[in-house]
Protein backbone atom coordinates (compact mmCIF):
# COMPACT_ATOMS: atom_id res chain seq x y z
CA UNK A 1 0.00 0.00 0.00
CA UNK A 2 1.24 3.54 -0.92
CA UNK A 3 0.38 5.72 1.51
CA UNK A 4 0.18 4.39 5.06
CA UNK A 5 -4.21 3.42 5.51
CA UNK A 6 -5.38 1.92 8.35
CA UNK A 7 -8.01 -0.71 8.96
CA UNK A 8 -11.17 -0.87 10.72
CA UNK A 9 -13.44 -3.64 11.16
CA UNK A 10 -16.68 -3.55 13.06
CA UNK A 11 -17.74 -7.40 14.22
CA UNK A 12 -21.47 -5.93 14.85
CA UNK A 13 -22.26 -7.65 17.61
CA UNK A 14 -25.77 -6.90 18.84
CA UNK A 15 -27.49 -7.57 15.45
CA UNK A 16 -28.06 -9.51 12.94
CA UNK A 17 -28.56 -7.03 10.38
CA UNK A 18 -25.05 -7.82 8.81
CA UNK A 19 -24.73 -11.26 7.14
CA UNK A 20 -23.11 -13.54 8.95
CA UNK A 21 -21.05 -15.03 6.22
CA UNK A 22 -20.25 -11.36 4.86
CA UNK A 23 -18.70 -10.52 8.23
CA UNK A 24 -17.05 -13.91 9.28
CA UNK A 25 -15.51 -14.08 5.14
CA UNK A 26 -14.10 -10.87 5.71
CA UNK A 27 -12.49 -10.95 9.33
CA UNK A 28 -10.64 -14.40 7.77
CA UNK A 29 -9.33 -12.69 5.01
CA UNK A 30 -7.44 -10.19 6.88
CA UNK A 31 -6.28 -12.80 9.24
CA UNK A 32 -4.87 -13.64 6.69
CA UNK A 33 -3.05 -10.94 5.58
CA UNK A 34 0.89 -10.77 6.54
CA UNK A 35 1.14 -7.48 4.72
CA UNK A 36 2.74 -4.61 7.28
CA UNK A 37 -0.75 -3.06 7.75
CA UNK A 38 -2.26 -2.51 11.27
CA UNK A 39 -5.91 -3.05 11.19
CA UNK A 40 -8.70 -3.20 14.16
CA UNK A 41 -11.42 -4.88 15.07
CA UNK A 42 -14.02 -3.51 17.25
CA UNK A 43 -16.86 -5.67 18.78
CA UNK A 44 -19.37 -2.76 18.28
CA UNK A 45 -19.09 0.32 16.69
CA UNK A 46 -22.14 1.78 17.79
CA UNK A 47 -21.77 0.70 21.37
CA UNK A 48 -18.34 2.58 21.26
CA UNK A 49 -20.51 5.45 20.29
CA UNK A 50 -22.78 4.80 23.29
CA UNK A 51 -20.02 4.71 25.59
CA UNK A 52 -17.91 8.05 24.19
CA UNK A 53 -15.63 5.77 23.84
CA UNK A 54 -12.09 7.56 24.12
CA UNK A 55 -10.67 5.12 21.56
CA UNK A 56 -12.83 6.40 18.81
CA UNK A 57 -10.42 9.34 18.87
CA UNK A 58 -7.68 6.92 17.43
CA UNK A 59 -9.84 4.70 14.97
CA UNK A 60 -10.17 7.65 12.94
CA UNK A 61 -7.07 7.79 11.34
CA UNK A 62 -4.92 10.97 11.72
CA UNK A 63 -1.85 10.37 10.10
CA UNK A 64 -2.99 8.63 6.56
CA UNK A 65 -6.18 6.95 4.86
CA UNK A 66 -8.97 4.72 6.90
CA UNK A 67 -10.99 2.02 5.11
CA UNK A 68 -13.82 0.92 7.77
CA UNK A 69 -15.63 -1.98 6.60
CA UNK A 70 -19.04 -1.65 8.86
CA UNK A 71 -22.50 -0.53 7.14
CA UNK A 72 -24.10 1.89 5.77
CA UNK A 73 -21.86 5.40 4.63
CA UNK A 74 -24.37 7.80 6.02
CA UNK A 75 -24.89 5.75 9.46
CA UNK A 76 -21.13 5.62 9.87
CA UNK A 77 -20.23 8.77 9.12
CA UNK A 78 -22.68 10.58 11.67
CA UNK A 79 -21.82 7.86 14.29
CA UNK A 80 -17.97 9.25 13.88
CA UNK A 81 -19.42 12.78 13.85
CA UNK A 82 -21.74 12.42 16.79
CA UNK A 83 -18.34 11.51 19.16
CA UNK A 84 -17.21 14.96 18.50
CA UNK A 85 -14.47 12.56 15.42
CA UNK A 86 -15.57 13.47 12.02
CA UNK A 87 -14.20 11.36 9.07
CA UNK A 88 -12.12 12.72 6.93
CA UNK A 89 -13.86 12.85 3.55
CA UNK A 90 -11.32 12.79 1.08
CA UNK A 91 -9.07 10.02 3.24
CA UNK A 92 -11.81 7.92 4.20
CA UNK A 93 -13.20 4.93 2.38
CA UNK A 94 -16.73 3.31 4.25
CA UNK A 95 -17.58 -0.65 2.57
CA UNK A 96 -20.99 -1.32 3.72
CA UNK A 97 -20.49 -5.20 4.48
CA UNK A 98 -24.87 -4.95 4.82
CA UNK A 99 -24.94 -4.81 1.10
CA UNK A 100 -21.89 -5.63 -0.59
CA UNK A 101 -20.12 -9.20 -1.01
CA UNK A 102 -16.72 -10.03 1.53
CA UNK A 103 -14.84 -10.25 -2.43
CA UNK A 104 -16.01 -6.95 -3.02
CA UNK A 105 -14.95 -5.76 -0.02
CA UNK A 106 -11.42 -6.98 0.58
CA UNK A 107 -10.24 -5.91 -2.57
CA UNK A 108 -11.43 -2.51 -1.37
CA UNK A 109 -9.55 -2.73 2.05
CA UNK A 110 -6.48 -4.11 0.43
CA UNK A 111 -5.97 -1.93 -2.75
CA UNK A 112 -3.68 0.34 -3.04
CA UNK A 113 -5.51 3.09 -3.68
CA UNK A 114 -8.60 4.60 -1.69
CA UNK A 115 -11.47 5.81 -3.07
CA UNK A 116 -13.17 7.92 -0.45
CA UNK A 117 -17.11 7.97 -0.04
CA UNK A 118 -18.62 9.85 3.03
CA UNK A 119 -21.61 11.15 1.73
CA UNK A 120 -21.10 14.70 1.35
CA UNK A 121 -23.03 17.14 3.36
CA UNK A 122 -22.19 20.43 4.98
CA UNK A 123 -23.99 19.60 8.49
CA UNK A 124 -22.12 19.74 11.36
CA UNK A 125 -23.01 18.00 14.76
CA UNK A 126 -22.21 19.86 18.37
CA UNK A 127 -18.53 19.55 18.87
CA UNK A 128 -19.60 18.18 22.28
CA UNK A 129 -22.27 15.85 23.74
CA UNK A 130 -23.64 17.76 26.81
CA UNK A 131 -23.18 14.90 29.86
CA UNK A 132 -26.62 13.79 31.31
CA UNK A 133 -25.54 15.74 34.79
CA UNK A 134 -25.85 18.96 33.16
CA UNK A 135 -29.23 18.42 32.89
CA UNK A 136 -30.48 19.54 29.89
CA UNK A 137 -31.70 15.75 28.60
CA UNK B 1 -21.61 3.27 36.82
CA UNK B 2 -22.80 5.38 33.56
CA UNK B 3 -22.27 3.85 30.24
CA UNK B 4 -19.89 6.45 29.80
CA UNK B 5 -17.86 6.32 32.41
CA UNK B 6 -17.45 2.08 31.89
CA UNK B 7 -14.26 1.06 31.33
CA UNK B 8 -13.21 -1.33 28.25
CA UNK B 9 -10.21 -3.83 27.30
CA UNK B 10 -8.20 -4.13 23.75
CA UNK B 11 -6.31 -6.82 22.77
CA UNK B 12 -2.99 -5.80 20.86
CA UNK B 13 -1.19 -8.74 18.59
CA UNK B 14 2.10 -6.91 18.01
CA UNK B 15 3.74 -8.73 15.01
CA UNK B 16 6.19 -5.93 14.71
CA UNK B 17 10.05 -6.17 15.47
CA UNK B 18 11.82 -9.08 15.69
CA UNK B 19 8.75 -11.47 16.91
CA UNK B 20 7.74 -14.40 14.81
CA UNK B 21 4.08 -13.72 13.90
CA UNK B 22 0.98 -16.14 14.53
CA UNK B 23 -0.40 -18.17 11.69
CA UNK B 24 -3.96 -17.09 10.39
CA UNK B 25 -5.22 -19.93 11.81
CA UNK B 26 -4.21 -18.37 15.47
CA UNK B 27 -5.17 -15.03 14.28
CA UNK B 28 -8.48 -15.87 13.63
CA UNK B 29 -9.05 -18.01 16.55
CA UNK B 30 -7.77 -15.34 18.89
CA UNK B 31 -9.24 -12.68 17.23
CA UNK B 32 -12.90 -14.51 17.22
CA UNK B 33 -12.76 -15.01 20.56
CA UNK B 34 -11.81 -11.67 21.49
CA UNK B 35 -14.53 -10.06 19.59
CA UNK B 36 -17.31 -12.77 21.16
CA UNK B 37 -16.18 -11.31 24.68
CA UNK B 38 -16.96 -8.14 23.45
CA UNK B 39 -13.75 -6.36 23.45
CA UNK B 40 -11.83 -4.94 20.48
CA UNK B 41 -8.37 -6.47 19.23
CA UNK B 42 -5.97 -5.56 16.69
CA UNK B 43 -2.84 -6.31 14.66
CA UNK B 44 -0.19 -4.03 14.66
CA UNK B 45 3.67 -3.77 13.58
CA UNK B 46 3.99 -0.66 15.33
CA UNK B 47 4.76 -0.22 18.64
CA UNK B 48 2.95 3.17 18.52
CA UNK B 49 0.00 1.65 18.27
CA UNK B 50 -0.36 0.59 21.89
CA UNK B 51 -3.72 2.69 23.13
CA UNK B 52 -2.27 4.40 26.16
CA UNK B 53 -5.63 5.92 27.91
CA UNK B 54 -7.32 5.99 31.43
CA UNK B 55 -10.34 4.01 30.16
CA UNK B 56 -8.49 1.37 28.16
CA UNK B 57 -7.14 -2.18 29.35
CA UNK B 58 -4.13 -3.27 26.66
CA UNK B 59 -3.40 -6.41 26.35
CA UNK B 60 -0.22 -6.59 24.46
CA UNK B 61 0.03 -10.56 23.24
CA UNK B 62 2.79 -11.70 20.68
CA UNK B 63 5.35 -14.26 20.41
CA UNK B 64 8.01 -12.12 21.79
CA UNK B 65 10.51 -14.91 21.90
CA UNK B 66 11.65 -13.74 25.48
CA UNK B 67 12.82 -10.21 24.61
CA UNK B 68 11.35 -7.51 27.26
CA UNK B 69 8.66 -5.48 25.76
CA UNK B 70 10.95 -2.19 25.78
CA UNK B 71 13.28 -3.93 23.90
CA UNK B 72 11.16 -4.06 21.44
CA UNK B 73 10.36 -0.60 21.43
CA UNK B 74 6.25 -1.38 23.45
CA UNK B 75 5.68 0.71 26.36
CA UNK B 76 6.61 -1.05 29.45
CA UNK B 77 4.61 -3.28 31.60
CA UNK B 78 2.10 -1.69 34.37
CA UNK B 79 -0.64 0.32 34.73
CA UNK B 80 -2.96 -0.48 31.86
CA UNK B 81 -0.85 -2.54 30.15
CA UNK B 82 -0.07 -6.20 30.36
CA UNK B 83 1.88 -8.26 28.02
CA UNK B 84 1.86 -11.82 27.56
CA UNK B 85 4.22 -13.66 25.53
CA UNK B 86 3.28 -16.56 23.69
CA UNK B 87 6.52 -18.04 21.95
CA UNK B 88 6.35 -20.27 25.35
CA UNK B 89 5.38 -23.91 24.77
CA UNK B 90 2.00 -25.04 24.83
CA UNK B 91 0.86 -21.53 24.87
CA UNK B 92 -2.67 -22.19 23.07
CA UNK B 93 -5.30 -19.37 22.05
CA UNK B 94 -8.69 -19.45 22.32
CA UNK B 95 -11.07 -20.18 25.14
CA UNK B 96 -8.68 -21.93 27.58
CA UNK B 97 -5.45 -19.48 26.70
CA UNK B 98 -3.49 -17.34 29.08
CA UNK B 99 -4.99 -14.36 26.62
CA UNK B 100 -8.41 -15.43 27.85
CA UNK B 101 -6.96 -15.99 31.44
CA UNK B 102 -6.10 -12.44 31.53
CA UNK B 103 -8.84 -11.24 30.25
CA UNK B 104 -10.96 -12.74 32.66
CA UNK B 105 -9.30 -11.56 35.32
CA UNK B 106 -9.20 -7.65 34.00
CA UNK B 107 -12.93 -7.91 33.23
CA UNK B 108 -13.34 -9.26 37.28
CA UNK B 109 -10.83 -6.44 38.80
CA UNK B 110 -11.68 -3.33 36.96
CA UNK B 111 -15.37 -3.79 36.75
CA UNK B 112 -14.96 -4.10 32.41
CA UNK B 113 -17.99 -2.75 30.68
CA UNK B 114 -20.83 -5.78 30.44
CA UNK B 115 -21.17 -5.73 26.64
CA UNK B 116 -24.12 -8.23 27.10
CA UNK B 117 -26.60 -5.99 29.17
CA UNK B 118 -27.10 -4.05 26.65
CA UNK B 119 -28.11 -4.14 22.95
CA UNK B 120 -26.22 -0.43 21.25
CA UNK B 121 -29.78 1.00 20.04
CA UNK B 122 -30.35 4.37 20.05
CA UNK B 123 -31.28 7.36 17.21
CA UNK B 124 -28.13 8.96 15.10
CA UNK B 125 -28.82 11.68 13.96
CA UNK B 126 -27.64 13.10 9.84
CA UNK B 127 -26.66 16.87 10.82
CA UNK B 128 -27.09 17.10 6.84
CA UNK B 129 -30.50 16.84 6.67
CA UNK B 130 -31.67 18.11 10.36
CA UNK B 131 -33.44 21.54 10.65
CA UNK B 132 -32.60 21.50 14.11
CA UNK B 133 -37.30 21.72 14.42
CA UNK B 134 -37.00 19.98 17.71
CA UNK B 135 -39.94 17.46 17.01
CA UNK B 136 -37.73 14.74 18.20
CA UNK B 137 -37.03 15.90 21.44
CA UNK B 138 -40.89 17.10 22.14
CA UNK B 139 -41.70 13.58 20.55
CA UNK B 140 -39.53 11.49 22.96
CA UNK B 141 -40.88 10.53 26.33
CA UNK B 142 -37.42 9.09 27.43
CA UNK B 143 -35.39 11.96 27.49
CA UNK B 144 -33.06 10.69 24.60
CA UNK B 145 -32.64 13.81 23.42
CA UNK B 146 -31.52 17.16 24.73
CA UNK B 147 -29.81 20.48 23.50
CA UNK B 148 -26.24 21.12 22.77
CA UNK B 149 -24.64 24.30 24.30
CA UNK B 150 -25.31 25.98 21.20
CA UNK B 151 -29.00 24.96 21.25
CA UNK B 152 -28.22 22.03 18.79
CA UNK B 153 -30.42 18.94 18.87
CA UNK B 154 -28.24 15.98 19.79
CA UNK B 155 -28.79 12.50 21.22
CA UNK B 156 -27.21 12.56 24.88
CA UNK B 157 -28.49 9.34 26.76
CA UNK B 158 -28.08 6.78 24.29
CA UNK B 159 -29.26 4.02 26.84
CA UNK B 160 -32.59 5.93 27.58
CA UNK B 161 -33.87 4.70 24.44
CA UNK B 162 -36.62 1.81 23.89
CA UNK B 163 -34.18 -0.80 22.25
CA UNK B 164 -35.75 -2.14 18.73
CA UNK B 165 -38.21 1.19 18.76
CA UNK B 166 -37.95 3.46 15.89
CA UNK B 167 -40.61 5.91 16.27
CA UNK B 168 -38.99 9.29 16.68
CA UNK B 169 -37.23 8.50 12.95
CA UNK B 170 -40.84 8.28 11.53
CA UNK B 171 -41.95 12.15 13.51
CA UNK B 172 -38.98 13.37 11.86
CA UNK B 173 -40.09 15.50 8.77
CA UNK B 174 -36.47 15.32 6.82
CA UNK B 175 -36.27 11.69 7.60
CA UNK B 176 -32.76 12.40 9.30
CA UNK B 177 -33.07 10.31 12.55
CA UNK B 178 -31.61 6.37 11.44
CA UNK B 179 -31.10 3.94 13.90
CA UNK B 180 -27.94 1.86 11.98
CA UNK B 181 -29.02 -1.47 13.26
CA UNK B 182 -32.49 -1.04 12.05
CA UNK B 183 -33.65 -3.67 9.07
CA UNK B 184 -34.74 -1.23 6.16
CA UNK B 185 -33.82 2.38 4.94
CA UNK B 186 -33.50 4.98 4.93
CA UNK B 187 -34.03 4.62 8.65
CA UNK B 188 -31.02 2.25 8.78
CA UNK B 189 -28.68 4.67 7.33
CA UNK B 190 -29.44 3.61 3.17
CA UNK B 191 -29.65 6.74 1.08
CA UNK B 192 -32.84 8.75 1.31
CA UNK B 193 -34.59 8.84 -1.72
CA UNK B 194 -37.51 11.73 -2.96
CA UNK B 195 -40.21 9.36 -2.40
CA UNK B 196 -38.83 8.21 1.20
CA UNK B 197 -38.71 11.57 2.38
CA UNK B 198 -42.88 12.14 1.30
CA UNK B 199 -43.70 9.02 3.23
CA UNK B 200 -42.19 10.77 6.22
CA UNK B 201 -43.66 13.54 6.02
CA UNK B 202 -47.22 11.71 5.33
CA UNK B 203 -46.38 9.71 8.62
CA UNK B 204 -46.27 13.11 10.19
CA UNK B 205 -49.87 13.79 8.68
CA UNK B 206 -50.82 10.58 9.67
CA UNK B 207 -50.11 11.02 13.86
CA UNK B 208 -51.82 14.33 13.38
CA UNK B 209 -55.03 12.90 11.59
CA UNK B 210 -55.20 9.84 14.34
CA UNK B 211 -56.17 12.84 16.96
CA UNK B 212 -53.17 14.99 17.12
CA UNK B 213 -51.32 13.22 20.37
CA UNK B 214 -49.75 10.39 19.24
CA UNK B 215 -49.23 9.48 23.34
CA UNK B 216 -53.11 9.65 23.81
CA UNK B 217 -53.21 6.78 21.19
CA UNK B 218 -50.33 5.10 22.56
CA UNK B 219 -51.87 4.72 25.64
CA UNK B 220 -55.06 4.11 25.52
CA UNK B 221 -54.29 0.85 22.61
CA UNK B 222 -52.03 -0.10 25.65
CA UNK B 223 -54.45 0.27 27.95
CA UNK B 224 -57.18 -1.45 26.34
CA UNK B 225 -54.75 -4.27 25.74
CA UNK B 226 -53.93 -4.56 28.91
CA UNK B 227 -57.19 -4.69 30.51
CA UNK B 228 -58.36 -7.11 28.42
CA UNK B 229 -55.54 -9.41 28.52
CA UNK B 230 -56.01 -9.50 32.80
CA UNK B 231 -60.25 -10.50 32.33
CA UNK B 232 -58.90 -13.07 29.93
CA UNK B 233 -58.02 -16.60 30.94
CA UNK B 234 -57.20 -18.31 27.97
CA UNK B 235 -53.75 -17.08 27.48
CA UNK B 236 -53.70 -17.50 23.76
CA UNK B 237 -57.07 -15.62 22.78
CA UNK B 238 -55.49 -12.71 25.06
CA UNK B 239 -52.54 -12.54 23.20
CA UNK B 240 -53.96 -12.31 19.73
CA UNK B 241 -56.44 -9.68 21.43
CA UNK B 242 -53.69 -7.80 22.25
CA UNK B 243 -51.72 -8.33 18.93
CA UNK B 244 -55.11 -7.06 17.14
CA UNK B 245 -54.72 -4.07 19.35
CA UNK B 246 -51.38 -3.32 18.55
CA UNK B 247 -51.16 -4.00 14.70
CA UNK B 248 -52.25 -0.56 13.36
CA UNK B 249 -49.68 1.06 16.02
CA UNK B 250 -46.96 -1.75 15.32
CA UNK B 251 -47.55 -1.07 11.27
CA UNK B 252 -48.09 2.81 11.32
CA UNK B 253 -44.62 3.38 13.38
CA UNK B 254 -43.14 -0.25 13.57
CA UNK B 255 -42.57 0.11 17.87
CA UNK B 256 -42.22 -2.93 19.47
CA UNK B 257 -45.06 -4.17 21.74
CA UNK B 258 -43.20 -4.61 24.77
CA UNK B 259 -42.31 -0.38 24.36
CA UNK B 260 -46.04 0.03 24.44
CA UNK B 261 -46.94 -2.14 27.87
CA UNK B 262 -43.83 -0.57 29.46
CA UNK B 263 -45.61 2.93 28.81
CA UNK B 264 -45.52 4.94 32.18
CA UNK B 265 -48.99 6.29 33.85
CA UNK B 266 -51.46 8.57 31.98
CA UNK B 267 -50.12 11.13 34.35
CA UNK B 268 -46.51 10.52 33.92
CA UNK B 269 -46.91 10.37 30.43
CA UNK B 270 -48.49 14.30 30.30
CA UNK B 271 -46.04 15.62 32.36
CA UNK B 272 -43.08 14.30 30.44
CA UNK B 273 -44.76 15.26 27.38
CA UNK B 274 -44.80 18.67 28.75
CA UNK B 275 -41.38 18.78 30.16
CA UNK B 276 -39.80 17.64 26.44
CA UNK B 277 -41.88 20.11 24.39
CA UNK B 278 -40.98 23.16 26.89
CA UNK B 279 -37.37 21.71 26.70
CA UNK B 280 -38.07 22.10 23.03
CA UNK B 281 -40.01 25.30 22.83
CA UNK B 282 -37.12 26.84 25.04
CA UNK B 283 -34.26 25.78 22.44
CA UNK B 284 -36.20 27.44 19.61
CA UNK B 285 -37.08 30.51 21.22
CA UNK B 286 -33.09 30.70 21.61
CA UNK B 287 -32.64 30.19 18.22
CA UNK B 288 -34.61 32.57 17.22
CA UNK B 289 -33.15 35.13 19.62
CA UNK B 290 -30.21 34.39 18.20
CA UNK B 291 -31.32 34.66 14.85
CA UNK B 292 -32.76 38.12 15.46
CA UNK B 293 -29.39 38.98 17.00
CA UNK B 294 -27.19 38.03 14.29
CA UNK B 295 -29.75 39.60 12.20
CA UNK B 296 -29.52 43.08 13.74
CA UNK B 297 -25.60 43.44 13.73
CA UNK B 298 -25.86 42.51 9.57
CA UNK B 299 -28.27 45.30 9.41
CA UNK B 300 -26.99 47.88 11.64
S1 LIG C 1 -21.64 0.72 12.95
FE1 LIG C 1 -23.03 -0.50 11.67
S2 LIG C 1 -21.97 -2.48 11.52
FE2 LIG C 1 -21.05 -1.40 13.28
S3 LIG C 1 -22.22 -1.98 15.12
FE3 LIG C 1 -23.20 -0.14 14.32
S4 LIG C 1 -24.83 -0.93 12.96
FE4 LIG C 1 -23.39 -2.62 13.28
S1 LIG D 1 -37.12 15.95 14.15
FE1 LIG D 1 -35.52 15.58 12.60
S2 LIG D 1 -35.13 17.60 11.66
FE2 LIG D 1 -36.24 17.94 13.58
S3 LIG D 1 -34.60 18.29 15.13
FE3 LIG D 1 -35.14 16.10 15.20
S4 LIG D 1 -33.65 15.15 13.80
FE4 LIG D 1 -33.63 17.34 13.34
Amino acid sequence: MGEKCRILYCNCAHARVVPDEVKNAVLDKLCETDADISWQAVSDLCEMVARRDPALKNLRADDGNLKIAACFPRAVKWLFASSGVPLDPERTQICNMREQSAGEIMQALLSDDITPNVPEGTGKAPAEVVAESEGNA
Amino acid sequence: MSLTQTRALEVVLYEGGETTPLTPDERRTLFRDVLNQGFGVRRTTDPGDVPVDERTHAVVVGRFNGRQPESLGLPGPGGNIQFIDLSGEGEGLGADSPIAAAVGRIREDRQLFDHKVWKPWFPVIDYDRCTNCMQCLSFCLFGVYGVSHEQQIQVQNHDNCKTNCPACSRVCPEAAIMFPKYKAGPINGDMVSDSDLQREKMKVDISSLLGGDVYELLRNRSERAKSRFSKERDSDKALNERQKCLVKLQKDADIPPEVLMSLPSPDEIQRRAAEASAKAEAALEANRNKRDASGAEQGG
